[in-house]
């Protein structure tokens, strides 16, 4: 499609807004610590470009200055255990939450800046396969994945159709198009939100949690069709999870997660190489270690009033 | 330590008035999606029948019920006083001021309300909400707007039906059971009944029912918890409100309305 | 298709249901069809005392409703009571001199007026006013009136 073409998405960004970028510019600057040098060409600029994010939700700080970019055409994953706040940064980049301070490009536009339609105008363009699918319940597979194409363009019924097949080729589901969401395994459901993120050609995919809940068939089916999408159609592909071996067999990149900090980052190689004690546990699965067994409180002596432990 | 109980009122008065406002800025993002009924008015036909068609069973039995009661009922009390040509006057009256709009609404909010209220919170557990804004489809728009005007549009209907079938119910039971006259029954009625003063204030008192019966079922479906636990205490809570509203509406409507 | 016809079909079901129910309420249940509210023409009367007179109440004649109360008002320069009350266009041929009392339905009923018609060949017009009038009659000064007149036939 027209719209991955690199002149079209320059002059969809001037329409939208140049000036935001202008703007975020300085404070990109000001954050100093940054190494990574300023892209020569945009084709070669990441794709998703988050500056000293922060997040809380009430007093519990979920995100504390926060570096993180999506390189293009890439799939990079993000990883750490559960409830470091991955689907929220998920939720940050499409613009669902606001962040408390920083800034998130997403294509060069600033998110912050964007009104509603504007937002809505970026979300056609990407893709999200949400942890619970998020299929429409009263809506047949094929509806479904007709739903946003039917929502932002004029396709013609047959025309639709087409599309709609061709999709759910894609992902192995052509011959149950017409079963209701309710009636699919989990891993069919899964494929189903597939093809419904892919439906409007996005220039990027959002995984939450993908592989949460799937038998190794489903899981094996997973992996390859998420790397298959990627090469293939050129996407640029971001995975949320806490799974850490399909994770890292797939991702180009990782980031690794932990109290709203980066601990580690590279391809899954130099991230596997890393010997902080904390990675290492992470990566490797380990009861105990910086992350504890037992939840934060008073020793088990003193709690079971133990005499002389007092 | 004294302070406590002063602060946790505090806080709880705080949080009541959130809850309100957000209450409030719903229902205005709401009737800005009105557009969205002309663009797809099939959504708001799938509606009315979710509303008001599968409502209609339990509402027509209750009317008949209700007005058959009050056939009895009234035909004793009128008796005493040797009035039962009035009959037809107090069943009339009391149906399509009062308890045409009231029960109705009442109805509607257990029937109607609780399924709304199950629907979009069960939608906003599953995701469903967040995955339309994802595809840059606005939910509010798209799947509260038709859902509240469904709401709206089928009460004074279904509270209209209500009070038909209570007459015919007290027509059934004071004429055919009781021996009242079938003339006195219809002319006392049409000669104390007003069509401006109560048909048409019955008809106002059941859309602004609808508007709030709808709109608490709506709310309390888009801001519960995204949990089990969350989707049932807002179910509970939308029955309850939206019958603690209808009444306490009602009395003011009355007063402002019948009051001379 | 077949999905879309019938949520069409029951919609327009519902609809009619509700738009009959209304019917029924309005013209069977209401005075809808007996007063055309805003035809015939318009009378006033004073009255010293309308009692518990009210706006709609009955204007009769021999008995027949011909007429309804249209509105109240007092009069501050003379003290008294203007009732408005429009007369169907049908009865058109009222005597000048016109009688108009104000009666009660049995003992504890409405009040109502009734007009007893003159010997006049004059009739009244839109916007005529009834000259003779006889103010409501008030339970409590009949029985004291009553009550007096007995005192002065034993005495």
């Amino acid at each position: 499609m027209a719209r991955r073409d690199p002149a079209d998405v320059r002059s969809a960004r001037e329409g939208d807004g140049p000036k935001a970028q202008g703007t975020t510019a300085p404070g990109r600057a000001a954050t100093g610590g940054d190494s990574r040098a300023e892209p020569s060409s945009w084709a070669s600029a990441p794709l998703v470009r988050i500056r000293g994010l922060s997040y809380r939700r009430g007093s519990l700080v979920i995100f504390e200055d926060l570096d993180l970019d999506i390189q293009r055409g890439a799939v990079t994953a993000v990883m750490g255990p559960s409830g470091t706040g991955k689907t929220t940064l998920l939720k940050l980049i499409t613009g669902q939450l606001r962040p408390d301070a920083g800034s998130i490009e997403v294509d060069g536009l600033d998110i912050q800046r964007m009104d509603k339609a504007q937002l809505f105008k970026l979300r056609r363009r990407m893709g999200m396969l949400f942890q619970s699918n998020a299929l429409l319940t009263d809506l047949s597979v094929f509806d479904n994945v007709a739903y946003p194409l039917r929502e932002h363009t004029d396709l013609s019924p047959s025309m639709l159709r087409k599309v709609v097949l061709l999709k759910l080729e894609a992902v192995g589901l052509r011959g149950a198009r017409d079963v209701m969401p309710s009636a699919l395994s989990g891993g069919m459901a899964r494929r189903a939100a597939l093809a419904r993120a892919i439906a409007l050609d996005p220039m990027m995919i959002l995984y939450d949690e993908p592989f949460t809940g799937q038998d190794p068939i489903s899981m094996g089916m997973l992996i390859a069709l998420i790397r298959q999408l990627n090469d293939a159609a050129g996407l640029t592909s971001i995975v949320v999870s806490h799974d850490v071996r399909e994770t890292a067999s797939i991702a180009d990149y990782l980031y690794v997660i932990s109290q709203g900090r980066i601990i580690a980052e590279g391809t899954p190689a130099q991230v596997a190489a890393e010997d902080s004690e904390w990675v290492r546990q992470f990566m490797d699965g380990l009861p105990d270690g910086p992350v504890h067994f037992h939840y934060p409180g008073p020793s088990l002596a003193q709690d079971l009033r133990l005499r002389g432990a007092a | 330590m004294l302070l406590d109980p002063i602060a946790t009122l505090g806080r709880a008065v705080l949080a009541s008035l959130t809850r309100l406002g957000r209450a409030n800025l719903l229902l205005v993002d709401i009737l800005r999606g009105t557009g969205e009924i002309f663009r797809h008015p099939r959504l708001l036909g799938e509606q009315i029948v979710n509303i008001g068609v599968l409502s209609l069973l339990i509402v027509g039995v209750s009317g008949l019920f209700v007005g058959m009661v009050l056939g009895l009922q009234g035909y004793y009390v009128l008796a005493q006083f040797g009035a039962e040509e009035s009959l037809g006057v107090m069943v009339a009256a009391s149906l399509v001021r009062e308890l045409g709009p009231v029960v109705a609404a009442l109805l509607v909010a257990g029937r109607a309300g609780s399924a709304l209220t199950a629907e979009i919170g069960l939608m906003k557990a599953t995701e469903q909400l967040s995955g339309l804004e994802m595809m840059a489809v606005d939910p509010v728009r798209r799947v509260l707007t038709p859902r509240f005007y469904g709401g709206v549009l089928a009460m004074p209907m279904l509270a209209a039906i209500f009070s038909a079938v209570g007459i015919l119910g007290g027509y059934f039971v004071g004429v055919g059971l009781l021996g009242v006259d079938t003339g006195a029954f219809w002319s006392q009625m049409q000669a104390k009944i007003d069509f401006a003063e109560d048909v048409v204030n019955g008809v106002i008192k059941s859309l602004a029912f609808g508007v709030v019966v709808t709109w608490i079922a709506l709310f309390q479906g888009y801001d519960s918890a995204p949990t089990s636990v969350g989707v049932s205490r807002s179910t509970t809570r939308s029955v309850v409100h939206a019958a603690l509203v209808v009444l306490g509406l009602d009395f003011v409507l009355t007063a402002l309305m019948f009051g001379d | 298709m077949a999905k879309r016809q019938n949520v069409e079909l029951m919609v327009g079901a519902f609809v009619a249901l509700g738009l009959v129910a209304l019917f029924f309420l309005a013209m069977k249940v209401s005075n809808l069809s007996l007063s055309a509210g805003g035809e015939g023409y318009v009378l006033t009367a004073r009255f010293t005392n309308v009692g518990s007179l009210k706006v709609r109440a009955p204007v009769t004649m021999a008995g027949v409703r011909i007429g309804r109360v249209e509105s109240l008002r007092f009069d501050k320069t003379t003290y008294m009571a203007v009732v408005t009350m429009r007369v169907d266009a049908g009865i058109d041929a009222i005597p000048e001199d016109t009688f108009a009392n104000i009666f009660t339905s049995g003992l504890l009923g409405e009040q109502y007026i009734g007009l007893e018609p003159g010997g006049s060949t004059d009739y009244l017009q839109d916007g005529g006013e009834i000259a003779h009038t006889q103010s409501a009659l008030v339970l409590e000064q009949m029985i004291g009136q009553f009550l007096f007149k007995k005192a002065g036939e034993s005495g």
